[in-house]
This record gives C-alpha cells, sequence and structure tokens, in this order.
C-alpha cells in the first residue's frame, strides 16, 4: 500500500509523468522539498544525500529496459526549494528515468524549484531520459523554475534527452552541459511552450571530446502573448565527431524569439551544423487545416499541438 | 449540384482594380465531371478558390444542392460538402501522415484505413504513416498526399487543382484510375482544373477559361476536338 496522495498532487503528477507515477519499482517523489515517497527495485538503488538536499540514484548493469520516477510537486506558495540529483548509471544498464516538476501555486508569492541533476553514464550504458514542466495555480505568485542538466557519457553511451515546458512556467533558465566520450550519442529534442509574460532561457552546451561521438539536438518552440524567449545552444567538436542542432520557432501576437547558435570546431573532422527557423503559423497551413472543416483557432490549436509534439 | 451565377472577383494591384474571374456563370451536375482547362494565368485556380472559400468573391452567387453558401467562410464550405486539393500543399512540421489523414477524415483512423487511401494514390503506405509532413517529403509525395486528404471522407464536390502538377508518370495512372473510380460511382461532384489530355478525356464537360472568362463550355466531344488542334493540352506520356 502506497502513500495516500491528495488530488492536487495526483493531477499535477498526470501533466508531468506521461508514463503514469506508481509507488511501485524504484521511485521517489519529491513534495514541498522533502521526499514524500521512495522505492527502491532489485537493480536501482535510491539513497538520500547527507550534506545537502537530494538524493543519488544507482542503476546497475543488469538494469534492462527499467523506468525510474522521481517527479517534483511544489504546492506551497513562497517555497524556495533547491536540489541535487546524482545518477549514475553503471556500464551497459538500459534505463528510461522520468523526472519533471510541476508547481502549483495558489498564493503570492514566488514558489520556485531548482533541479541540479547529474548524469554519470558508464560504457555502452543507454538512458532516455523524459523532463516535463508545468505550472498551474489561480495565485499572483511566479512559478519559477530553473533546471541544471549535467551529462557525462563515457565510450559508446547513448543518451536520450526528452524534455518539455508544457504551460504555466512564468520564468526558466535552463541550463544544459553534456561532455561526450569517444563514440557516445546524445539526442536532444526540447520543447517549450511559453504565453502572457512568461521568460524562458534555455543554454545548452555539448562538448564532443571522444573520437566518433554524435549529437542530435531538436528545439521547437512556440511562443505566444508578451512571452519572450532566447536559446543559446552551442556544440563544441574536440575530436572526429557529428553534431546537428535544430531550432524551430512558432512566433504569435507580441512575443519575442531570440536564437543565438554558436558552433565551434576544434577538430579537421568534426562536422557541426545548426539550422535555425523562427516565423509566424504560415496561412496556407490554416487554411488547408480550414479546408478539412476547422475554425481558424482549432487550426491553430492543431498545428501548435502537432509542432510540439 | 453547384451552381455559380454571375461570379466576378478582383484584385488590388497597386492601387489599380483588376478583374481576375469575369462574370462567370455555370453549373456542375451531381456526379458529374467538369475539367476547367484554358491558358496559364487565365483564372482557373482564383476561381476555384473563389468556389471553396479562400478568396472572397465580389459579385455573384455560389449555390450547392440550393442552398447559397456564397457568405461562408471556409470552414463553412468544407462542412457544407466541399473538398479541396491545392496544387501546392503546404508542409507541417511535426505532424505525421496518419494524423493528417485522420484530420481529413474527421476521425482516427486505423492503420490499415491510411495504407489503403496512401496506396489509392501512389504512395506505398507502410514507408509513409509515420513520417512527418515536412521537407523530408518530395513535391510529387507532398501531391498524392494532398489529394489523399480530399479523397480521406466523401464530399459533396471535390476540386482538385492541377492534381497532375509533380507526379510521376505510374503515379499518374494510378491517379486517373482513381478519379474513374470516383467518377463511376457518380456519388461525388469533381472539378479538375488540368491540362492534361489524358483527365480532360475523361470529363463529362469541359469548361475553358480564358483571361478570366468563360472560352468555352460544352461536353467533351464539342470541346475537346477543338483543344487539340489548338494543342491547349499536355499528354503524360511525353509524345
Amino acid at each position: 500500500m502506497g502513500k495516500q496522495l491528495d488530488k492536487i498532487i495526483e493531477k499535477v503528477l498526470e501533466q508531468i509523468d506521461g508514463a503514469g507515477f506508481r509507488q511501485k519499482g524504484a521511485f521517489n517523489l519529491r513534495y514541498n522539498g522533502t521526499a514524500l515517497c521512495h522505492g527502491d527495485s532489485e537493480h536501482i538503488k535510491i539513497k538520500k544525500k547527507t550534506d545537502k538536499q537530494g538524493i543519488d540514484i544507482y542503476i546497475d548493469e543488469n538494469t534492462k529496459g527499467e523506468q525510474v520516477h522521481i517527479p517534483v510537486v511544489v504546492n506551497a506558495t513562497g517555497m524556495k526549494d533547491e536540489v541535487y540529483n546524482d545518477f549514475f548509471v553503471a556500464d551497459g544498464a538500459e534505463v528510461t528515468i522520468i523526472a519533471g516538476c510541476g508547481i502549483h501555486n495558489s498564493g503570492c508569492n514566488e514558489s520556485r524549484h531548482d533541479g541540479i541533476h547529474t548524469f554519470h553514464v558508464g560504457r555502452g550504458a543507454n538512458v532516455r531520459y523524459e523532463e516535463k514542466h508545468y505550472g498551474e495555480g489561480e495565485g499572483t505568485g511566479a512559478r519559477v523554475l530553473n533546471p541544471v542538466t549535467k551529462i557525462i557519457l563515457d565510450e559508446g553511451a547513448v543518451f536520450t534527452l526528452d524534455t518539455a515546458q508544457i504551460k504555466g512556467v512564468d520564468s526558466t533558465v535552463r541550463t544544459t552541459d553534456v561532455i561526450m566520450g569517444a563514440g557516445a550519442k546524445l539526442y536532444v529534442v526540447e520543447k517549450l511552450m511559453t504565453h502572457d509574460s512568461q521568460t524562458a532561457e534555455s543554454d545548452m552546451e555539448v562538448q564532443m571530446n571522444g573520437e566518433g561521438s554524435s549529437a542530435q539536438i531538436v528545439s521547437r518552440s512556440v511562443a505566444k502573448g508578451a512571452s519572450v524567449q532566447t536559446f543559446h545552444p552551442k556544440a563544441v567538436g574536440n575530436a572526429r565527431c557529428h553534431a546537428h542542432i535544430q531550432c524551430d520557432s512558432i512566433i504569435m501576437d507580441k512575443a519575442e524569439v531570440c536564437s543565438i547558435p554558436e558552433i565551434n570546431a576544434r577538430h579537421l573532422d568534426a562536422a557541426i551544423i545548426h539550422e535555425a527557423a523562427i516565423g509566424r503559423i504560415n496561412d496556407e497551413q490554416l487554411i488547408k487545416l480550414r479546408t478539412l472543416g476547422m475554425t481558424e483557432e482549432e487550426a491553430e490549436g492543431v498545428i501548435i499541438e502537432n509542432f510540439l509534439e | 449540384m453547384l451552381e455559380v451565377k454571375n461570379l466576378t472577383f478582383k484584385v488590388d494591384e497597386n492601387g489599380v482594380e483588376r478583374s481576375i474571374v469575369k462574370d462567370i456563370s455555370f453549373r456542375v451536375e451531381d456526379g458529374e465531371m467538369l475539367v476547367i482547362t484554358g491558358p496559364n494565368g487565365g483564372g482557373k485556380s482564383s476561381l476555384a478558390k473563389v468556389l471553396m472559400g479562400i478568396e472572397d468573391a465580389d459579385e455573384g452567387r455560389i449555390a450547392l444542392d440550393g442552398e447559397d453558401i456564397t457568405d461562408y467562410d471556409i470552414n463553412h464550405r468544407a462542412e457544407a460538402g466541399i473538398g479541396f486539393a491545392f496544387q501546392q500543399p503546404p508542409r507541417f512540421k511535426g505532424m505525421t501522415v496518419d494524423k493528417l489523414l485522420s484530420l481529413a477524415a474527421g476521425r482516427p483512423l486505423t492503420e490499415p484505413e491510411c495504407c489503403k487511401m496512401l496506396s489509392s494514390v501512389g504512395l506505398c503506405a507502410r514507408e509513409y504513416i509515420t513520417r512527418e509532413v515536412d521537407a523530408t517529403l518530395s513535391g510529387g509525395e507532398m501531391k498524392r498526399l494532398e489529394i489523399a486528404t480530399v479523397l480521406a471522407k466523401p464530399h459533396k464536390l471535390c476540386i482538385f487543382d492541377e492534381p497532375e502538377a509533380g507526379i510521376d508518370l505510374w503515379s499518374f495512372s494510378m491517379l486517373v484510375q482513381q478519379f474513374e473510380r470516383i467518377h463511376e460511382k457518380k456519388e461525388q461532384s469533381l472539378i479538375l482544373i488540368s491540362h492534361q489530355e489524358r483527365i480532360i478525356q475523361m470529363a463529362d464537360r469541359i469548361m475553358v477559361i480564358e483571361d478570366g472568362k468563360i472560352g468555352a463550355i460544352g461536353t467533351r466531344d464539342e470541346i475537346l476536338p477543338n483543344l487539340l488542334s489548338e494543342g491547349q493540352c499536355a499528354c503524360m506520356d511525353g509524345q
């Protein structure tokens, strides 16, 4: 029998944990700055840090296709929660880590969560990391999320980062740093939606140090209202490597989107490509969907939904 | 039945008003195939867009099965039963082929249903279902997918603007067969804008649009000999 969760927690979990949070296997639910419930599995052990807030997650080499859920819910106005989670993924392990943070703020003070996640991924290990960020609540207090993700990939490791900011986050600064060993592969899909007067900044730096390492980074965002988004993806090729960065944004209303790519080749055989496009919703797309029977508003919703799919 | 009366469509070109469609009247009977042909820039595509509500008519009336749809906007004309295939279909980043087909059908489609629709327009189905409708599809693939979106559900009237453009010979033959099948059933009226002889030869009636006006309208036997002698239609087989 697991811990009884209240309706707000369950509602927020539905938003941030698409696979469905269950108090089974390896999990840790952090609520208002403390671990509300947690569990280990045969191959995945979660230990509370003793020197600061956070947990260490040990994923052993026999982990094959297992999930570990570590969501965070903040439901207290005025809370400033900073947490350090370290993941130690053994050689050859295959795991899906489902994180994410949801803030429900009904008050007038700022609620904030800064999650600093560090991944040490062993040789040949394969990690899928899913992270969704979401804000809600009728209060006037801001909902702030500042995730920091550090990824260290050993030889032949594969890391898939699937990150999404769904809605309701007033301010975010997302920092992602990746260091890649020989033959390591990185796949990043970043989806971001801002509205009203929200701000979002995404800084990503990928250091391809190992021979034959490769990175594919796709960022898609929609900026509505008077929101402001800034992207700064940086790829550095220090060896024979390949990287492709693609940033696409839809801009609406009075929003502002700024994309500042940086690609840096420090090796003759480093091949790095960056593509960026910012634009409004295409009129022809709207008209096509309207010929299928949709109103303009419905067509706009379908275009955005699929763009961020 | 589609009934068009005294339709006029004008554009503003640097402050000067220019008529693109000039006082056009015609009818398309239930189950009839009308092929509209004529010189480039004559107003064929503009006429099609006015029929779909993409452009607003300046004068005239349009009725579908006796219902005046002149003041309907695009989606209401779609709901009234008009389907429209664009000459140059738009691409959608992030949207998969099966999703677009489901939107076109107005319901979630199963994989076999999607495959059947794609096969009918010459696309090797399973390869395409989960692909994005983006720049990774060629112009010809986009064009065939566009036609499939119109065939995804029954309409009272389907309008195809140069369906043959950008399509290879093999797919073109499949497409012609598809139009023939629809035409044989007589359940939907068809307007095809085309320059291709094989499509024109399928028509019950042919309408030639020149300089925004109807140059000629009549049965295939009445109009086609003149078109062929004037060299106004093209052959897809390269002859």
